[in-house]
């Protein structure tokens, strides 16, 4: 087990927060990699809360360690100083569709349902019920190189589904994916995220993306990365990546972007 | 949460675009059609042995050498049907075959565990890691000796070089295939809870199955040249008549179609095996993988 499942205490030391339940709490985080002598710091003092049922994009460009710290909230690294905490171990979604190819579709699914000890009578059905979220009826038998790019990550959606985490964790998962079948997941996203209530923490380097999603869009700096700027959206869902609201505060959360950028540029 | 009502209509335009998108990006699998596969995989290897028995025939009608040295085909085929007609010739391939399979079974029991712990412990895989590898370039024929010192001439001393002929192939097969699963899968089975035992279990065994799979065909290949290499020296009347025992009494009674008969015989056996067994195997984990390149 990664993490113990704690929830964040009423009496915390910092008044600005209620006491409410997060569905991931990160405080204070900092991560270096390499030995003491040559540390690199990629993440400096990052402090950030997922309220149950918030869908939050991180966003940042390269070397801004957005990945680094989903891989520490997922429990696959640990953090240098400061401390994470998260309501069970949370699921985990990656670029890369990361299927297992020796099961189909379907058992892909059940293996989750099975590390979560769910019973063998009970896997078959729940993990139909999935793949029809997903829509994807009808391809519980189908081998994962018989699927298309979109239809693999949505089988890793479902199976991400399958773990029952209240928090699900994504890396970049459409990054890879064509312009048109991305924006359909994103419709889907949005729909099933508002249909399980989950909470979501997704990165990406695409602003358009974490505008057209999120609720809150987080930019974190580069080298190290920290906490740039924050956006609240309250633009209607479903949004469309074309809406004209979406593309007014992207273009000024990409503007931001590019400052951070150049000031590498600069010494 | 700002929400909106879902428009009927619109979601069940996603469905539709949805449905489409999979339609249109689905690679279509098909199988190939038997005519094909004869045409493309069965035809050029039968060519090819007909060529080299044409060449064959070709120097012994030229009498390129004495016949003693180089038996006509006719001749080897004479040997073979009286074999069959003296009702010896199964009796001989069941001897030999019976033991490289019984002798490779337990090379897969002792072979399969090894491979696992060298490849899942550090300090095994550094301490005996290269003698694995070294092993296997060392010709079997090398422990016949030793083997009937130790065991005399009996089975056990057969089961014995085949299982240090076949062992190494198939740890190092089964320590390769470790070694190549994707990390990603690993980290993938890690949010998923599959760490130590089930980890695996569910994980490194499957994803190392290809690797492992090599390693069982040439540790195949190996159980049967050890055997074969241990009838050909070690012959004595209570070990029984195997097809190392007939190559070796086709040269004490100068029986050059014996000989060839007996090479060839001990060829076709090792092919067909890996033909009949291990390729369909192979290409069915491939396969079922996505791994298999049509060509």
């Amino acid at each position: 087990m990664a993490t113990t499942p704690t929830l964040a205490k009423a009496d915390d030391e910092d008044e600005s927060r209620t006491a409410v339940a997060h569905a991931a709490r990160i405080e204070h985080v900092s991560k270096s990699f390499g030995g003491p002598a040559d540390a690199q710091l990629v993440l400096d003092d990052i402090s950030l809360d997922v309220a149950p049922g918030e869908f939050v994009t991180l966003l940042g460009a390269s070397g801004c360690g957005k990945s680094t710290l989903l891989n520490l909230v997922a429990g696959l690294d640990s953090p240098t100083a400061g401390s994470l905490t998260t309501a069970g171990r949370p699921a985990l979604m990656f670029q890369e569709h990361a299927l297992f190819p020796w099961l189909t579709a379907g058992k892909n699914i059940e293996l989750a349902l099975r590390l979560r000890g769910v019973t063998k009578a009970e896997r078959r059905p729940e993990a139909e019920r999935l793949l029809e979220l997903v829509r994807l009826g009808g391809s519980y038998g189908k081998r994962v190189h018989e699927l298309s790019g979109g239809m693999r990550q949505r089988v890793a959606l479902a199976r991400a589904l399958a773990q029952d985490s209240d928090l699900l964790l994504m890396d970049e998962p459409f990054a890879a994916l064509d312009a048109i079948t991305r924006d359909v997941l994103h419709d889907e996203l949005t729909r099933i995220w508002r249909e399980t209530g989950l909470s979501v923490l997704f990165v990406t380097h695409n602003v358009r993306e974490a505008v057209r999603l999120a609720e809150r869009v987080v930019l974190l700096s580069s080298r190290p990365g920290r906490i740039a700027r924050e956006w609240t959206i309250d633009i209607p869902q479903p949004r469309r990546v074309e809406d004209a609201a979406v593309a007014e505060l992207s273009v000024e959360i990409t503007e931001e972007l590019r400052k951070e950028i150049r000031r590498h540029g600069q010494h | 949460m700002a929400s909106t009502e879902t428009n009927p209509v619109k979601a069940d335009d996603l469905a539709g675009l949805e449905a489409g998108l999979d339609a249109l990006d689905t690679v279509q699998i098909r199988r190939t059609p038997v005519r094909e596969v004869l045409l493309k995989k069965v035809l050029p290897p039968v060519l090819a042995v007909t060529l080299v028995v044409a060449a064959w025939q070709l120097l012994v009608t030229l009498k390129v050498a004495d016949e003693g040295k180089l038996p006509a085909p006719s001749a080897v085929w004479d040997s073979l049907a009286t074999m069959w007609m003296e009702g010896t010739l199964l009796g001989i391939l069941w001897t030999s075959v019976s033991r490289a399979l019984l002798g490779f079974l337990f090379a897969l029991a002792i072979g399969t565990p090894l491979g696992l712990f060298v490849a899942r412990v550090g300090v095994v895989r550094t301490a005996i890691g290269p003698i694995l590898s070294g092993l296997q370039s060392l010709p079997s024929v090398a422990w016949v000796a030793p083997a009937v010192l130790w065991l005399g001439l009996n089975d056990s001393m057969m089961y014995a070089v085949i299982l240090l002929g076949a062992v190494p192939s198939i740890a190092n097969g089964l320590v390769a295939g470790v070694d190549q699963v994707p990390p990603l899968f690993l980290r993938a089975g890690r949010t998923l809870g599959a760490t130590g035992l089930r980890g695996a279990w569910h994980i490194v065994m499957p994803a190392a199955l290809p690797g492992y799979l090599a390693g069982l065909k040439q540790g195949w290949a190996f159980s049967w040249r050890s055997l074969m290499a241990a009838e050909i020296i070690a012959s004595s009347p209570d070990l029984g008549l195997g097809l190392g025992q007939l190559l070796e009494n086709g040269r004490n009674n100068f029986d050059m179609p014996g000989i060839f008969l007996a090479i060839i015989l001990i060829l076709l056996v090792g092919v067909a095996v890996d033909l009949l067994f291990f390729s369909p195997l192979e290409r069915a984990v491939l396969r079922r993988r996505g791994l298999l390149v049509k060509g």
